[in-house]
Formats: C-alpha cells, structure tokens, sequence
C-alpha cells in the first residue's frame, strides 16, 4: 500500500483484498466484551473536517478509538478555518502537534491529495471524501458488504454485476466505487438521467445505463446514492416524482431483481426520493450493516497505514510467516 | 523474514519425534488438569494452530470428548510493530462457549523470548477472564527474555542465539520436522555481541 | 543617447546583417557597416525581432500591487522582449474611467522598460451592466483603442452590441473574453474525460464556442471589428476560421500556455496549471498549433496573470487562476512554434509584433526592421537551452507552470526606442 489512501484507484486488487481481509478480523473485535486493541497507543489520529459529516466523522473516531489512538477532531466551522487560514496553516499546526494521520473531509476536490503531496505534513493522508471526486473508505465498506452478502466474505467480486443509480456526477461514491469494484472484478453499471452523468464518463471502465428496469433483473447489488433536492432546481431533472418514478427503488422494481440480490445505500437516505420506506426497510437493505462495517473497514486503513514503521506490504497472504524467530 | 541459515538447517526431530512428543504432552494435559474437562485449545498462528488442532484430536481419543479448539492472533499486541512494516493479521477465532472461567491452554510451536506469549496474554485479557491460562510448546530454545516458562515442552533445545529454530508442520509446510540452522553473518556477529 | 551597432543579426531569421542604432531609431541596416563611435553588440547569428507586443497583459495596478505592479511587470515585459504591453482593465479600482487608465498610463510612462498601453472595461466595474466611458477613456491621455471586460464576459447580447457599434467611431476594438456565464458556474477544469475523474466542476468548450459564434455573428451585423481573447478549443478554430472567410472582421488570440499544456496536468492538482479558460486537450492543442500557423489565429498574447504565492499555495478549489507568462512567451513560441517547422522567425514577429501592434493601432511598434524606424529591437538567442527558474523572474509573482521545464531560446537584448531595456539577458 501507498503511505495514504487518497483515491480507490491507488489500490492493487492485493491491496483491497488485504484491507477487506484485515477488517473481517477487525470485526470480530467488535463482537468482543472489550472492543478495543492496543495497537496504536501513543498515535495521533487527527480528524480534519471541513464539510459537516457526523456520521462519517465519528466511523473514524470509533475506529481510532478500537485501536487505542488518540483522536483529534478540527472541525472547520467555528475555527480559525472559517476566519479564513488556509488548509495549508492548518496543516502546519497539525504537523506541529505530532499528527500521525490527518483524516481529512473537504469540499473542494483534491485537497487530500494536495496536503498529501505538498510537503505540509509528514503523516499519513487518508481521504474521508473530497467534494465530488473520491471517498475510497466508503467503497471500501460498499465491497466489503457486498463480499459479505455475495462472496462469502473472501477473495475478491469477480463477475459480480453492481448497479450504481443516481446523481453519479456529483458523487464521490460512485467514483470510488467504479474504480474499486472494477479492480475487484466485479462488472459495475451505473444507471441515472443523462443530465446527472459526468461528460468524459465513456473512459470509466464501466457501462452506462439510463434505464433502471433494464438493469435491475442481472444485478447482484444495486446501490442508490443520494440524490440532493437542490439538483431540481438547477434543471438536472424536472420534479422529484418524475425522478422517484423514473430511477427510484420501490417495492415493486426490488422484486425483479434475483432474489440473493442486496440493495446498498451510502446514507442518508432520502425516502421517498431514491429509495422508498419500503425497500429501506427490508431485509435486503444493507445501509445499517454498510454503518457498522464502516468503522471495521476504518480500522483496517488505519491499522495497515499506521500498525507499523511503515505501511502493510500488499503481497499475496500466502506468505504468512510474518512472526519472526527472535520475537517469539 | 526469516533469517535465512547460511549452512543448511538439519533437522534435529522427524515426524514421528513430534507425534510422539504431542501424545505425551496430551496424556499430562488429562492428568494434570483432570479429565481436561474445562480446558479450551487456543493456538497461536500459524503452527500453533495446527498443534492445538492435534492436540485436541489427541485429548479426544484419550477422553473420548471433543476438547474445543480456536486460535489467537497476536500481531496486534505485539510490542515490536514499530520495527517494521504493518503486519497481515491471522484470524481469531474463541470457540462458541468462550474462555470466561475455563482453562486456557495456549500452544505456540517454539517458546523463545516469550514475547509472543506476554503478547497472547494481553490478547485474552480482552476477550475474557478464563480460571487459569496454561502454555504448551512444540520446542523451548531458551533466552528467555521475560518472565514466562511453559507448563507443556514437547523438546527443550538448548540454542545459541547464532542458530535458528524452525518448526516445519505437514498442514503448511508438507512435512513434520524441527530444523536447526545458522543464521547469517551480520545478525551473528550481532547475536555473538549480546551473548557476550 | 548614442549609437548601438548590433553586428551580425539575423534580421527576422534571415540572413546575418548589421544594425545601426542612432538615438531613437534605426539609421540603417545592411552588412558590413562601420562601427564608427558606435558601441558594438556581438549578436553572433542571433535573431533580431522588432519588439514583441502584448495585447493581454495583467499588470495589477492599482489594487493588487502584491502581485505585480507596472514597474514589476514592465521589467518582466522587457526581459521576455516586449517593447509594449497592453495593461487589462481588472484592477481595484477597475480601470473602466479616463482616470484610472491615465493613472495607469502615466505609471507605464515612468517605469522606462516597456510602453503601457491601458486597455479599458467595456462596462462599468466589469459587471456586464452599463458601458462605462470609452469614449472619454478614448480620448484621454492614454487614448484607449482596445476595451475589455477580459475575466469576465460581456455575455449581455445587447450590451456587446451596442459596445461594439459605440467602438466604432474611433476605430476601438472590443475584445471578448468569450465565457459563457451559465455554463461555467462552478467550472474548475476543462470538462472532459479529466474533470469526470477528478470530480472537478468542468468547463465546457461549448461556453467558449457560443459566445465566439454569437460575437462574430454580432460583429458582422453591425459592421464592427472584434477581437477575441485567448482562443483554447478546436471548436473555437472553426469557428474563426468560418468567420474569416465570410470577410467577417475579426482577430483571434491564443496564449502560449494553451500552444504547450494540456489538461493531463490538472491531475496533480497543482494549482499553478488553474487557467481561465482552462488547458484543454491535446486536439484542442494541435488545432490551436495549426491555426496560429495559417493565420486563422492572429497572434500570440501572454494572459500575464501574476498571482502571490499563498493564492496557488493552497488546495485547487481555492487557488486563483491564471499563469504568468511574459518571460517565457517567446521561449515556449520557439518551442512550440519553430522548433516544430509550423511558424519561420519572420511569421514569428508578426505574430507577436506587427500583428498585435495593428490591432491595437499602436503607431511605434511592430515595425519593419528598416531604416527610419523606430528602435524598439528584440535579440533572441534561439541556440540557448536551460530550465525555467521562476528565482529568477523579473516579475514580483512566480506562478509559472513551468518551473524546472527545459526550454529554449533566450532574449539577450531589448531595445526601446534605441534604448536597451536588457543587455545579456539582464535588466539594464
């Protein structure tokens, strides 16, 4: 692995089998009395958000925390960020605190990739979603549910069919997910209005769909992301209900998908928009087990970005012989 | 990263050393914890696990009862993981009834330093609180470096802290052996420094 | 002020020839000639161009003096060897008064390394509203001909109708800065196949494409002649050409940054590539390329944009956009331009010089190298390979985007009006 997760496209497939196989037993950890392990004491693990993200903010304080970290949370509103210091003073204050990793949210695309390249600080950049460009840890937890539901809970997706619906030109999601599923092997479509597919979108190593019912019956997984109701009114489409009816998952379009088929959502949900109550909550939708399998998912980035002096080495897991001699 | 020996490493005991040294372990297994009644299996990864594993087919031939087996991982307990890159973890895995109140016999191929024991105990701490925790091994080498000794040695091996010690096991290696070897110049020259 | 003898220069690429300098003008060009009292410059097969002339130039006075001032900016002029440069009207406060583009004149006057001719705002403030004075700022001191809300559009259809009508009656120019508006809202990138990974808002070659159609359809309406900005699509080309050759009066200019860069760059982030318009693909590239070459683009303009530090030292949503780009024009021309067989050394100087010195009706520059005229002279030393350093610059601001690339080609000398504004390649 590289020293930061920046964008899911970095990952080997080695790499995102390790990660998946590493939070497999970080979530066995959970189900302990203790749910803690000593591993990073005496590391700083700072949370730099500068886009309010409650829910994706406290997936990384609790993973920290499982790993004996020390968390910092810097949230941009309130802070000397919104008095105008610049990304690059705040990473300068960071460094000088002894950060050991900086999980950084920001609304502008590309700014983890810019603090981990800049030279502001030394440690460890990991991207918990950058305007509309990546949020690998999210795809990460999408692969390691769906693994899960579809693969057992081993290997890779290959050959599995994943259908992405809705605003894909904004999302972060999507863009992570089209990378890491198809480095995965699985076989990724995404579906939505053509006003909400990114122009350029005919090098992604996937298929576009404009039609939701043509898609659903040869899905394995299909993912609704959310779709903001501000779109509406910059004419991505016409009205909510012509959208909910057009690229909505109802209860009706969820019985012609196969029937080991799961459905995903990123969260929040907007019910009755992209997803109806209905098929929120029934048993093939997996937006609460995706919640839980976020913090195992964290830990394992975490764990092989900081567990040693440097990051987890990606080779294949038959070399298994890690202990040394002298240590045991 | 295992030092590589730079004289072949000879094998010191065959299979049938090593089953015969597991069949005896078990038999003092049963007398000294009576039965083995409470007594759960906890190997550690990777051999470990594989002679836990024999060792309860063993317990169950003697006291015709499956004796529960798992293993314990213990890489994120470990006190050297500064010393190199992040390490693969193994898997974990307690048997269904828990540890809570039992007698936890730990198994590990060679006890060296007792690192990786401290280590396991730290690691059970967080799972549970057994009655008493127990250890057996394949092969003590000696140099202990904390206060830890086995309750079970298949073979004790007075070692130098030049040779190296491996445990070869059919279910990862394709056959049963303890080979002795010599470790290269530079970790040498470093070892003959401590001992002295 | 003396006389200068530049011996052996290749006058517009040709053959070696001797150029006597005598006060403010050229008293005579020929071989063999004596040097007399004169003092003697070596140039030894290098290239003698009239002084480079820039029609898009930011040098940032009044209001933003952090970056560039017309002094700074003037001296960045004269080592990239422009003999005049024409001064954008985006200052604070905007120069869209005779008060202002007099101010700036003057400043242009003193500085001594370069001649500054303002360029006015087509609409007060630049808000695209109500056009501002161009008449008075015509007929003030600075005597504007070329008037730009450049950094921003004149999207207003009306608007720009009217202004390039008003023009007209003393024979200004209006040039466009072709954006539309409504679709580069949020646009940080070219939008492609680049801004479809990267998550960055794009901008649409097609928001060029349609102002540019629009304006040239406006131009020929009412008669007028316009100028566009900073030309970056292959659709743009057509466009232009299709519009010449409907005898439409209109000029094109493209901006080194978009004969060189493409869009590949933006996937550092690194806001030193953050341009507007934006670097496009490597078609748009290669249409551009050729287009200069066949005269279909007129000329080539610097869109000098010098930027502090701490506004590219940032992520890229927040960086300002723009490049700095007087000292290295000529250098990425010979590049992109000679080295590649498209544009011979004389097509250079009249895209640099003579063309842009007409559009903008200056009467000193862009001359013929020939007796009688005035002195405003560029040596080039077209043999010199070296990296860019921005330490270097003459410019207060280092925001090059090509920092450590290898390039050729160097200016030795500048001459304005006989006097040497560089000498070895240093500010005299």
């Amino acid at each position: 692995m590289k020293r930061h997760l920046i964008s899911a496209a970095d990952l080997s497939r080695d790499d995102a089998v390790l990660i998946l196989d590493t939070a497999e037993e970080m979530a066995r950890v959970a189900d302990r009395p203790i749910k803690k392990l000593p591993t990073l004491r005496g590391r700083t693990v700072v949370n730099l958000f500068f886009e309010d993200s409650t829910r994706t903010r406290i997936s990384f304080e609790a993973a920290a925390k499982r790993l004996s970290a020390d968390v910092i949370n810097f949230s941009a509103k309130g802070s000397s960020v919104s008095k105008g210091e610049s990304l690059k003073d705040t990473a300068l204050t960071l460094e000088a605190m002894g950060a050991d990793a900086v999980v950084i949210r920001h609304h502008d695309s590309g700014a983890p990739h810019r603090l981990a390249t800049s030279g502001w600080i030394g440690g460890s950049v990991i991207n918990a979603g950058d305007g509309t460009h990546e949020h690998p840890t999210q795809a990460l937890l999408d692969a390691f549910t769906m693994r899960r539901r579809l693969a057992g809970g081993e290997g890779d997706l290959n050959g599995r069919r994943i259908t992405i619906v809705g605003d894909i030109l904004h999302s972060r999601v999507a863009r992570s997910n089209v990378h890491l599923l198809t480095t995965l092997g699985a076989e990724v479509t995404l579906v939505a209005p053509p006003t909400l597919v990114p122009v350029g979108v005919e090098t992604w190593p996937c298929e576009v769909s404009y039609d939701l019912d043509a898609v659903l019956a040869k899905s394995d997984a299909v993912m609704m992301l959310r779709v903001q109701r501000e779109r509406m009114n910059a004419a991505f489409f016409p009205t909510e209900r012509e959208y909910a009816r057009r690229y909505g998952l109802d209860g009706e379009r969820m019985a012609r998908m196969p029937e080991h088929a799961v459905v995903m959502h990123p969260g929040p949900m907007n019910r009755g928009m992209e997803i109806t109550a209905e098929v929120a909550d029934s048993p093939r939708c997996t937006a609460v087990e995706q919640v839980t399998n976020g913090v195992s998912i964290r830990m394992a980035v975490m764990y092989l970005l900081l567990g040693g002096n440097e990051p987890a080495l990606s080779t294949p897991s038959t070399t298994s012989t890690t202990r040394t001699e002298e240590s045991k | 990263m295992d030092a590589t020996p730079a004289t072949p490493a000879r094998p010191v005991l065959e299979g049938p050393d090593i089953a015969r040294m597991l069949t005896r372990i078990a038999h003092e297994i049963v007398e000294r914890a009576k039965g083995a009644e409470d007594v759960v299996l906890l190997g550690i990864p990777t051999r470990g696990v594989f002679l836990a594993r024999r060792l309860a087919a063993k317990l169950e031939e003697i006291t015709g009862r499956a004796v529960p087996v798992g293993s314990l991982d213990i890489t994120m307990y470990r006190d050297d993981l500064r010393l190199g890159p992040a390490r693969t973890l193994a898997r974990t895995d307690i048997p269904g009834d828990g540890i809570e109140g039992r007698v936890v016999l730990l198994v590990d191929d060679v006890l060296f330093s007792g690192r990786t024991i401290r280590a396991a105990l730290d690691a059970l701490n967080d799972i549970g609180r057994p009655r008493a925790v127990q250890l057996a091994v394949l092969v003590d080498r000696g140099h202990r470096e904390l206060p830890i000794r086995a309750d079970y040695v298949g073979k004790n091996l007075p070692t130098s802290l030049r040779e190296t010690v491996k445990v070869q096991l059919a279910e990862e290696d394709g056959r049963d052996a303890v080979l002795l070897g010599v470790k290269q110049d530079k970790q040498a020259q470093a070892a003959q420094a401590a001992e002295r | 002020m003396g006389k200068i003898l530049i011996r052996g220069a290749k006058v517009l690429g040709g053959e070696p020839q001797d150029v006597l300098i005598d006060g403010e003008s050229i008293a005579e060009v020929g071989t063999g000639i004596e040097a007399g009292d004169a003092q003697v410059i070596e140039a030894d097969g290098k290239i003698l161009l009239p002084g480079l002339v820039d029609l898009h130039t930011h040098l940032r006075e009044p209001g933003r003096e952090d970056s560039e001032t017309v002094l700074t900016g003037t001296r960045a002029a004269a080592v990239g060897g422009y003999t005049s440069v024409h001064a954008m009207a985006n200052t604070f406060p905007v120069a869209d008064t005779a008060g202002v583009v007099e101010q700036v004149w003057r400043l242009g006057k003193e500085s001594g390394y370069c001649d500054v001719q303002p360029v006015g705002a087509v609409t007060v403030g630049l808000e695209g509203k109500k056009l501002a004075e161009l008449g008075a700022m015509h007929d003030s001191a600075a005597n504007v001909r070329v008037f730009s809300d450049d950094g921003k559009c004149v999207d207003d259809a009306v608007i720009m109708r009217r202004a390039l009508e008003y023009v007209k009656a003393f024979d200004g120019v209006v040039a466009q800065h072709a954006q539309e508006p409504r679709l580069t809202e949020g646009a940080q990138m070219n939008e492609g196949v680049v801004s479809a990974e990267l998550g960055l808002g794009g901008w649409p070659a097609v928001a060029e494409e349609s102002i540019i159609a629009r304006d040239v359809l406006l131009a020929e309406h009412v008669g007028s002649r316009v100028h566009i900005c900073h030309l970056s699509t292959a659709g743009s080309v057509e466009i232009i050409r299709w519009a010449k050759s409907r005898g439409i009066d209109v000029t094109a200019e493209v901006t080194p940054h978009h004969l060189l860069l493409t869009d590949e760059l933006v996937r550092t982030y690194n806001p030193v590539y953050k341009v507007n318009p934006p670097l496009r693909t490597e078609r748009d590239v290669m249409a551009l390329r050729e287009a200069l070459a066949d005269g279909t683009i007129d000329i080539v303009a610097t869109d000098h944009a010098p930027h502090p530090h701490e506004d590219k030292d940032c992520e890229w949503g927040a960086a300002a956009m723009g490049m700095v780009g007087l000292e290295t024009a000529l250098s990425v021309i010979q590049h992109t331009m000679v080295d590649t067989g498209l544009l011979t050394w004389a097509q250079v100087a009249d895209r640099m010089s003579v063309r842009p010195a007409a559009i903008g009706r200056l009467a000193g520059h862009g001359r013929p190298v020939s007796a009688g005229e005035p002195a405003n002279l560029t040596l080039v030393d077209s043999a010199y390979r070296g990296p860019v350093d921005p330490a270097g610059f003459a410019s207060r601001s280092r925001n090059t985007p090509y920092e450590g690339r290898e390039l050729p080609g160097r200016v030795t000398h500048t001459f304005l009006r006989g006097r040497a504004t560089v000498v070895d390649g240093k500010l005299a």
